[in-house]
């Protein structure tokens, strides 16, 4: 007998009961972004980090002027340059232990140099001469990676991997607010959440994506807002104050390693150059808006801290700079010298044992680059007679 | 040693056995998809592996399939061997950029120093009656991604054998499983599972004089039919089983069509811009003064696959074989 054929017997009942997984409250993001900087917080935090944090974004400022100038010079073929950012970069970067994974995008060279990556293997793939210029394994940072948001899933395998060996590695990720609207965004956080992985996902929200402002690209009243949707904490920092980034990430970084599971931060901060040097962003902001971020730089945010405290003088001030500028040097002495490039490494690594189809490109090239030496060496005889 | 007798076995269970004994031999062997857990997938393939191993090493995924992959990548890259389910051929699609942006180039991008050996194990193919995007041959596409390595089955004791070799290999392998094959069966020892030629070797099905079938997954069995048919037409027909698309097996490839001097190259996909014409075209360049007529090709139809009730007519059968097989007789057309 169906339901409908015992009409007469049948009650109707509400739904069974419903509760929410998880009390959203505590995930929520505070309304205003998280400062240290300038606030009674800062007395708290310890002024050797303070002083690290300093040298650390003098160094990242000149990093940039000096990456953009090789893009200037033809060195590099493009540069996403993070100045107004370095305290993301650099807070993302020093917040990690040894043993603990960073995924960068393709903006984010300075938080894999302050990590400790020669800048000159940073840069490979900006350059052009290979895509990624380190082993990963060696300083356990993930090749930039170019396509949105596609890193963060491998930062949840990876962590979620770690996890399952025992191990207590926590995954840091970085993306920016344009990367929040890809679906790999979503199915990372979704992942790290429901296998409560030791990742923690830091969105540096620089206020556009090339050019299309945050206003565009999400209705959410934040990006921090998101990760309550996911059953994650969202944190909302000043990703200018490099204290605070720290604090944050630091907080989030424990919690993971504790087996807490991922937190979602957005660090509020904003791009000071165009996009790369290819993009012309007087087209879509005003000088206005760039003026008021410079009066919100995170060197001098933090330069004023340390003097009026009297943590940091001006021969301290120097020597940061004398550093950085020691950096810059070095890396434009050895950005200026041509790469040594061997043709044969296109087939190398393409398979572990290549197939009998790449042997044979393998030997078209090998004979084509003899035949080019020979046409060199030989000079004027080949000349005509080559083919 | 204890001698089992040899009994008969699915695709599916020579699947699952090789999934198990891949798992046991290994432990950084993990199994991960949706509905591969509890269920033991939508197929039955991994059927006991998480009673057997435990949630984290045969793990329930969300829906979703470029989060199964790319995390799948980030277990790689810690040094895990992850075996990934796509459940169907259309349903792999979202997980294509991380497949083709990040798991087939990431050895090449880093040197050599970050390999990524996946699995990525996708039924294929129709013939089944699936409703819309269940019926897919994606091979295609695949194919034309350098760093993979795309292997398919056709018999029970292939599948358990190409599989272990899938899950040993340090690249990643796409593993295409002919979901129509998956219930048949064969005599074969799931005690004493035999392994195969490492990945990249053709085998000869057939042996035969006036003709090559070049052929692999869900077409072979319709090949070995059609060979058995042409045999009435006077046609002794050999049937080459590619087993693995990347690598190419030119050299068992070109043997046979040299022995014979024609072939036609037979699968589901459609035939523009598909397997048929790279093999047409790799068969011409190797073969050429040995071909008695051109390189035909029995493809699918070039149509976004169709509603099962008109799947018939789309698919490559023993027929239409036939008629390609006939229209080798070259010499006497022109």
């Amino acid at each position: 007998m169906t339901v409908m054929e015992q009409r007469g017997a049948y009650r109707p009942t509400p739904p069974p009961a419903w509760q929410p997984r998880t009390d959203p409250a505590p995930l929520l993001p505070d309304a205003l972004p998280h400062r240290v900087l300038g606030t009674e917080a800062a007395e708290r935090v310890d002024p050797e980090l303070l002083r690290r944090l300093y040298a650390q974004l003098v160094r990242g400022r000149r990093y940039n002027a000096q990456a953009t100038a090789l893009t200037k010079q033809g060195r590099l073929a493009v540069y996403p340059s993070s100045t107004g950012q370095e305290a993301c970069e650099v807070a993302a970067a020093l917040v990690l232990e040894e043993r603990d994974w960073l995924f960068p995008s393709y903006r984010d060279t300075l938080a894999a140099v302050a990590r400790g990556l020669d800048p000159v293997q940073a840069l490979t793939l900006l350059r052009g001469d290979w895509h990624t210029g380190y082993d990963p394994h060696e300083h356990r940072i993930a090749p930039l990676c170019t396509p949105l948001a596609t890193q963060l899933p491998h930062a949840v395998g990876l962590a979620h991997a770690a996890r399952l060996k025992g191990d207590d590695v926590v995954a840091l990720a970085l993306v920016g607010d344009g990367g929040t609207s890809e679906g790999d965004f979503h199915e990372a956080l979704n992942f790290a959440a429901v296998w409560q992985a030791p990742v923690v996902f830091l969105v540096q929200n620089n206020g556009f994506a090339i050019s299309v402002p945050l206003a565009k690209q999400t209705a959410a009243p934040s990006l921090a807002h998101k990760a309550v949707g996911y059953g994650m904490p969202g944190r909302l920092v000043d990703g200018n104050d490099a204290a605070a980034v720290h604090e944050v990430l630091s907080a989030a970084v424990a919690h993971a390693r504790a087996g807490g599971g991922p937190t979602l931060v957005e660090a509020v901060t904003y791009r000071m150059e165009a996009h790369t040097n290819a993009d012309d962003d007087k087209r879509y902001r005003g000088d206005s808006e760039v003026e008021a971020w410079r009066a919100h730089d995170p060197i001098a945010l933090l330069e004023h801290e340390l003097t009026e405290r009297g943590l940091l003088d001006e021969a301290g001030m120097r020597a940061a700079r004398e550093d950085a500028e020691a950096m810059a040097a070095d890396l434009r002495e050895r950005m200026n010298q041509d790469p040594a490039l061997d043709p044969m490494d296109l087939f190398a690594h393409v398979y572990a044992q290549p197939t009998t189809q790449l042997l044979e490109q393998e030997a078209q090239l090998r004979a084509e680059l003899d035949a080019e030496a020979r046409h060199h060496e030989g000079g004027h005889e080949s000349e005509g007679t080559a083919r | 040693m204890t001698t089992v007798a040899v009994k008969p076995a699915t695709m599916a269970q020579a699947l699952g056995r090789a999934l198990r004994d891949a798992m046991a031999d290994d432990p950084t062997v993990h199994v991960m998809g949706e509905d591969v857990g509890t269920l033991g997938g939508v197929f039955r393939v991994t059927d006991g592996l998480a009673k057997e191993f435990g949630e984290d090493r045969v793990t329930d995924t969300p829906l979703a399939e470029a989060g199964i992959l790319g995390t799948a990548v980030g277990m790689a890259m810690y040094g895990l061997r992850p075996v990934v389910e796509m459940q169907f051929d259309a349903f792999a699609y979202p997980a294509f950029e991380q497949l083709i942006s990040h798991v087939a180039r990431m050895r090449n991008r880093t040197r050599g120093a970050m390999p990524l050996p996946i699995t990525v194990r996708v039924p294929y193919g129709g013939g089944i009656g699936g409703v819309e995007h269940h019926s897919d041959s994606s091979e295609a596409y695949y194919i034309a991604t350098p760093g993979l390595h795309v292997v398919t089955p056709a018999t029970v004791a292939d599948a358990y054998g190409l599989l272990r070799a899938a899950i040993a290999s340090d690249d990643p392998v796409v593993f295409l499983e002919p979901k129509r094959l998956y219930w048949s069966k064969d005599t074969w020892n799931p005690d004493e599972p035999q392994a195969v030629d490492p990945i990249g070797r053709a085998v000869v099905r057939r042996h035969g004089r006036s003709a090559t079938l070049i052929t692999y997954g869900p077409s072979v069995p319709v090949c070995m039919e059609a060979a058995e048919a042409a045999r009435a037409e006077g046609w002794d027909l050999e049937v080459v089983d590619l087993r693995s698309l990347v690598p190419f097996d030119d050299e068992t490839v070109s043997a046979s069509v040299r022995r014979t001097g024609r072939a036609v190259v037979v699968h589901e996909s459609g035939g523009f811009g598909g397997p048929g014409g790279e093999i047409a075209a790799r068969v011409t360049e190797r073969c050429f003064h040995y071909l008695e007529a051109p390189v035909l090709r029995v493809a699918g139809f070039d149509i976004p696959y169709p509603p099962p009730m008109l799947e018939r007519h789309h698919l490559p059968g023993v027929d239409r074989i036939l008629d390609a097989v006939a229209r080798l007789q070259w010499e006497a057309q022109s």
